[in-house]
């Protein structure tokens, strides 16, 4: 018996696992064969450029009914997209903040973050997003009441963000000597965003040699050269310089009519998301972090002490860059999370790439079948780019044992 | 030394100083606040906001909470009581407890629910707690046959001839054993899948037309409320813990071809979101199964969840695997255990104890998601919400009915992490 001998014992387990595998593939392919062939469909993506004929209401490229499935399944991706990033930037914020104020000796600040994190972490998001949506939509003035020498309710920071029951208004960023649009193909991009990403990321590098530059000198000479005021200079004064040449302004939301004019505007829907997912992964960020810090042993920070360092310097040249290495893989996969979790926008309305392509043009085509395997296969893309990332990152912070 | 008395030298104390209390600025009430809440000015600062943030909650929430409304059968007559102060209206929990807890499950029947959570509970304790007798997981074991005839109803003899089946696997076993243990293996494999397909619902319709034992059935559909949460829930965590650690131990298996598929599946399923199966399970399961058959919604979810579970507790005790050093694996080699016992005996009781609170959090989580049934149709605890708030009576309200709803997950997910802490407390084993 195969079975018995040592030799091929882990063959035959495999040989007869992948009959058994091929056996249930070949299943499950015939019968989707079958059922397809019973409902007259055929299996084919052609449905992507057909007319789509439904609109977004939230849109980063152009897009208008006529145009095709594909197209709208693009503009659904780069919102869900958009959402994501935007969660994952403020659920950072509140997740380091809220990590390290659990950590602090006050005692009220340390309970009022306790309680932060159980109360988020044990509630399901579905219910946070709803509730935010609810409060949002019925418990905020409406645009009228802005209206009137003494209006029940005002702008907030110097008259420039309106909250109302319809969305939240927000200033707009235009350039008066605006470099205009270059066309990739797809979509257009602003010049003027290109422009501000490649000076700052200039200035960045700048600062990178700065600081090299002077480590250097420290290492030769052992006194460090006062770099910060040249640090603000070369972060600054060329971003500050490009945004005037190019006539920066804000445009502020203006009540006229029955509505604020001019100014962003953000539909509740995108606002209890964003909330929604920040607070509720924020809580799950700053365990994260809680842990990453105290998984540093006390020996550590007392031997920094030994060594005459103050505790700030300790914690920004001791502790952080050993908690960074704990807490970073986690915080990578707390992202996945949250772009996976804005697929219950579904909820609230939000038309992210589950409400484009796997909600009205699966309703409108029949599509199902390929719809949705499209669908997964983008947030799968999506999942192994980001733990591709994870990986690099783990890669270059292994401890180099030797 | 020891010549150098108190005498000969005349400075030298040589009776001691009485203890003397400390500063008065170093211990009691004043110096835990000095240290605790004013130690810095960024300190002072944080205390102080913190102290005005609890200050508006109490000024905000407290008279919400003093002037609820319990008694009122709509939003508007409770406004009407309240006549403009602010205060909460629960009258709406009291008028809709029954479908928030139930569903639309027939009225006259809520025993059966509440006895079958009751029997849950005593299934669960010997799971749960050692000190219980060991003899109750007999009952445990039997618990699934006796809660799914308790809450679908209709004949006794359904569930007993599923659970038959675990005998006949185990009849056959002890039949083919003796012949020899690779086909004995196969057959306690084998027969029960074979009795599911084809005897056991013959067998209980024979039993039943010769004694006809039964309750009134309910039908999937009108299962609802928390009691469908807990229903997938607790079945979906039942289920994903062992099908996780098959996967795990797939995942670190020698044989490549078990190793490549755990390990698409399991990034397979991480990589989308539980929606989109939970879409699969509704809109695309009838593709993918011979025409014409069709099952309940409820077991599709069960099913559906169940595997998204499973895929994340397999990476968690891969973890917990990995945390163990390799000479645990070496000394049971060592003493000569196969592959099965060696898991069994060292490796797992070792790898899940490391991975109990990854464990645990992946359950919280299952039972959160199972928020998302409602995307499908079925009408969990927010489905419930939604079309009590699209009600005319109750349109408007909010806080209340999201706050209860909210309560109630709170309770069962922070008793599961509690519960964690307390076994990882009492499995620990290193003297630190």
């Amino acid at each position: 018996m195969l079975v018995y001998d040592t030799r091929y014992r882990s063959l035959t387990i495999q040989v007869v696992f992948l009959f058994l595998f091929m056996a249930g593939a070949a299943w499950l392919i015939d019968n989707t064969l079958q059922n397809l062939a019973r409902l007259g469909k055929d299996f084919s993506f052609n449905f992507l450029w057909s007319r789509a004929g439904y609109d977004i209401n939230q849109r980063f490229v152009e897009y208008d009914s006529g145009m095709t499935h594909g197209r709208a399944m693009l503009v659904g991706l780069l919102n869900t997209l958009f959402v994501a990033a935007l969660a994952c930037v403020t659920a950072t914020v509140i997740g380091v903040l809220a990590g390290v104020a659990r950590l602090s000796t006050n005692w009220i600040v340390g309970r009022l973050m306790t309680v932060y994190v159980e109360g988020f972490r044990n509630v399901p998001l579905l219910l946070w997003i709803l509730v935010i949506f609810a409060v949002m939509t019925e418990a905020m003035p409406q645009p009228s009441a802005f209206r009137g020498d003494e209006p029940a309710a005002s702008m907030l920071l110097f008259d420039s963000v309106a909250i109302t029951n319809r969305g939240t208004y927000i200033p707009e960023p235009l350039f008066a000597r605006s470099l205009g649009d270059i066309y990739v193909g797809l979509f257009y991009i602003s010049l003027d965003l290109v422009a501000v990403i490649a000076v700052f990321i200039a200035s960045l590098l700048g600062n990178r040699v700065l600081l090299r530059h002077a480590e250097r000198v420290q290492n030769e000479t052992g006194v460090r050269p006062r770099t910060w005021w040249k640090s603000v200079l070369i972060l600054f004064v060329p971003l500050l310089i490009l945004l005037s040449a190019l006539g920066f302004h804000l445009r502020y939301p203006e009540l006229r009519g029955f509505n604020f004019q001019d100014g962003i505007f953000m539909r509740n829907s995108l606002m209890a998301l964003w909330l929604a997912l920040s607070l509720y992964t924020g809580a799950f960020i700053a365990e994260n972090v809680r842990a990453g810090i105290l998984a540093i042993s006390r020996g550590q920070t007392e031997a920094a002490f030994a060594l005459g360092m103050r505790p700030r310097r300790t914690m920004r040249l001791v502790i952080l860059p050993q908690a960074l290495r704990v807490i970073i893989p986690p915080l990578i996969s707390q992202y996945l999370n949250i772009t996976k979790n804005t697929s219950l926008a579904l909820a609230v309305g939000y038309m992210d790439l589950r409400s484009t392509l796997g909600g009205i043009t699966i309703n409108q085509t029949g599509r199902e079948l390929e719809g949705m395997m499209l669908m997964m296969l983008v947030y799968l893309v999506i999942s192994l780019l980001i733990s591709l990332a994870m990986n690099i990152y783990n890669r270059s912070v292994r401890l180099k044992e030797r | 030394m020891s010549e150098t008395h108190a005498q000969t030298a005349a400075y030298v104390r040589d009776t001691m100083i009485p203890e003397q209390a400390p500063p008065g600025s170093e211990f009691g009430a004043i110096h835990w606040l000095r240290s605790n809440l004013f130690s810095g000015w960024l300190n002072t600062l944080l205390t102080v906001l913190s102290l005005g943030a609890v200050w508006w909650l109490i000024v905000h929430i407290g008279p919400w909470f003093g002037n609820a409304i319990w008694n009122a059968n709509s939003l508007s007559e409770c406004r009407a009581i309240l006549d403009g102060r602010e205060g909460a209206c629960f009258g709406v929990i009291k008028d809709r407890w029954h479908q928030l807890l139930f569903g639309f499950y027939p009225g006259h029947l809520y025993w059966r629910p509440v006895l079958a959570l009751v029997l849950m509970l005593a299934a669960l304790a010997p799971v749960l707690f050692t000190g219980v007798p060991r003899q109750m997981l007999w009952f445990t074991a039997l618990y699934p046959g006796v809660a799914y005839w308790l809450l679908w109803g209709g004949s006794v003899w359904f569930p007993i001839a599923a659970l038959a089946g675990f005998a006949v696997g185990y009849a056959a076993y002890l039949l083919l054993a003796r012949v020899s243990t690779l086909i004995g293996t196969i057959a306690a494999f084998l027969a029960p899948v074979l009795w599911w397909l084809f005897a056991s619902q013959a067998v209980a319709d024979a039993l039943q037309s010769v004694i006809p034992l039964g309750i009134q059935p309910v039908r999937s559909d009108l299962f609802g409320g928390f009691m469908l949460s807990i229903i997938i829930g607790v079945t979906g965590i039942a289920l994903s813990l062992p099908l996780g650690i098959l996967l795990a131990l797939g995942r670190k298996s020698d044989m490549l071809l078990v190793k490549t598929i755990c390990v698409g599946f399991i990034e397979f399923i991480r990589g989308v979101p539980l929606i989109t199966l939970l879409f699969t399970a509704s809109l695309l399961l009838n593709y993918f199964l011979p025409p014409g058959t069709s099952f309940d919604i409820i077991l599709r979810v069960i099913i559906m969840v169940t595997l998204f579970a499973a895929a994340y507790m397999a990476e968690v005790i891969r973890g917990g695997l990995a945390a163990l050093p390799r000479g645990q694996y070496e000394a049971a080699d060592a003493l000569g255990l196969d592959y099965w016992k060696a898991q069994r005996l060292i490796i797992m009781p070792q790898a899940l104890k490391v991975a109990i609170p990854g464990i645990v959090n992946t359950f919280i989580g299952l039972f959160k998601d199972t928020t998302l049934v409602v995307f499908i149709g079925l009408l969990d605890p927010i489905g419930l919400s939604n079309a009590i708030r699209a009600d005319n009576a109750w349109n408007g309200i909010y806080w209340e009915l999201f706050g209860f709803i909210g309560l109630m997950f709170f309770i069962f997910c922070f008793g599961m992490s509690r519960y964690s802490m307390y076994l990882e407390r009492k499995l620990k084993t290193d003297h630190r």
